[in-house]
Order: structure tokens, then sequence, then C-alpha cells
């Protein structure tokens, strides 16, 4: 039982640092800014929620109880992200940030109309 | 009797409240759980006049379900977004996409930009003033209304219901 369950725990270990190290790569690898605010997204999403779940399974099985405010972290970057996300995007547009050619769609960008 | 409304104006707030008491001090213990009760009911009571409007949730259990479906959604886009990311660049097909918003109230469509912005491939970028369109910057697509057409049906839709008819 004590071997499945770390086998668990290390299997979710495994699968959040995976997600957090591609959010990292995409972070470094792609062209422009709006392209790399993709990879963050990810490490706090699937990266964390990894980690966190490995935490409640191994927390959990100690013989303490259940073992639940770990949550809150899912929780509160939940809330949290995306409203950073959102206001980076907004002040990159307002910058006018330079973006890769091929990007479709942005003859209708409403940038610099905050003067 | 004082009308529930007035002693009790977000009852989800509230019981969102005792969750997180509880989830902090990771107990269920007899009083904590009144504590948190006495914090689920003066903190909406003392904060409710900065609330801009109040949001009201019309079906509890869809919002749950929203959630759950949400999430899974999130695991999904995910793993395809990894293989993007790790495929060749010069493949992607960056574009912004105008989304045109059915949904009105700002509460809600604070929570259809979040959902647009977690679940990856899609970042809300910017709201219009009149509150009628999304600006979405996204990684890889190959047919903007498909896009548009895909939000709309699996996020917005269930928002609508849940919060405004």
């Amino acid at each position: 039982m004590e071997t499945i369950i770390e086998a668990l725990v290390a299997l979710f270990l495994l699968i959040g640092a995976a997600f957090a190290l591609v959010g990292s790569i995409g972070l470094a690898k792609l062209p422009d800014f709006f392209m790399r605010l993709h990879g963050p997204t990810k490490a706090t999403t699937l990266g964390v929620g990894g980690m966190i779940v490995g935490s409640v399974l191994y927390f959990s099985t100690r013989g303490e109880g259940l073992s639940l405010h770990e949550l809150l972290v899912t929780l509160f970057l939940f809330i949290t992200a995306p409203v950073s996300a959102h206001m980076l995007a907004k002040a990159a547009l307002h910058l006018r940030l330079r973006t890769v050619e091929r990007t479709r769609g942005e003859g209708a960008l409403p940038r610099g109309d905050a003067e | 009797m004082i009308a529930p409304r007035r002693w009790l104006p977000h009852p989800l707030l509230s019981l969102l409240l005792l969750i997180l008491w509880l989830l902090l001090f990771n107990t269920l213990s007899l009083a904590h759980v009144l504590f948190g009760l006495l914090l689920g009911i003066l903190m909406p009571l003392f904060t409710q006049r900065f609330w801009p409007g109040s949001p009201r949730v019309r079906r509890p259990l869809h919002l749950a379900r929203y959630a759950l479906l949400v999430l899974g959604d999130i695991l999904i886009a995910n793993v395809q977004v990894a293989r993007l990311i790790l495929g060749p660049v010069k493949k992607l097909h960056p574009a912004f996409v105008i989304y045109p918003l059915d949904l009105r109230e700002d509460f809600s469509i604070t929570l259809l930009a979040s959902t647009i912005s977690l679940t990856p491939g899609t970042v809300s970028a910017d709201v219009s003033p009149d509150r009628r369109s999304l600006l979405i910057h996204a990684l890889d697509v190959d047919d903007e209304v498909a896009l548009i057409a895909h939000i709309k049906q699996r996020y917005e839709t269930p928002l609508r219901e849940i919060f405004e008819c």
C-alpha cells in the first residue's frame, strides 16, 4: 500500500514538473510577447495542479486525516493568473509590442487609444 | 423577522468563506466551523456596499458542473498546447480574434474572460469599452469562426444560463 501511494505521489510530481518545464520552454522558445504569454498559463494550471495533487495524496495518507488546504493554492492561482495575464496583454497592446508577422487579425486591434 | 436577503445578501459567498476558513485551518472542529459561519455572515454584510452589482447565481448546480467542465478542458487543452510548444514554432498560426459577447453583466464577462485565459491556447487580452466584444489572442488557430463558435457554445451559453436568464 505504502509503495503504491509513493509511486502515485511521484507520478503526480513528475507530471507537474513536466508541464512546468514545457511552460518554461514555451517562454524561452516562442517568438513574440503574446505567444509567450501562453507558456505561464500552462505552468500555473497543470504544473502546479500536479504538485498539489501529489501533496494532498502524501499528507492525507500519513494517518493525520485528510489534508486539503493545498487546494487553496489552486483556487487562488485560478483567480489571479487570468487577471495578471489580462493586464500583461493589455499593457503589451498599449505599448504596441511587435508581433510575429504571420499573426492574423491585427488590423482590428484597439492600440494606443488610451491616450 | 428580517427578510433573509437583508442579513444574508450573498449565500454562496458566505458558504465559500466558510469553506475557505476551514481549509485554511485544515480542520473540521466545532469552534472553527462556528467562527467560519460568523465570518461568512459578517463579511458579506460589511463589504456589501463595495459590490458593483450583486451577481445572482440562479443555478448553483450548473455552476458546479461548469467548474468541472472547465477543469476537464484545462487538462485536455494543456496536453494539446504542450504538443504545440514542443513542435516546430514555424507551424503555429497565432491570431487575434474579436469575440462578440452576449453576456452583459460585468461579473459573468469576467468569469468568461478568466475561463478563456485559463484554458491554454487562448488568452483574453482586452474588453471593448462598450463591453460588447472581447479581444482574444490564440496561439494556433486555423479557423477563427470555429473558435468563436466553440467558446460560445461551450462556455458562454452555460454562463448565461447560470447568471442571466
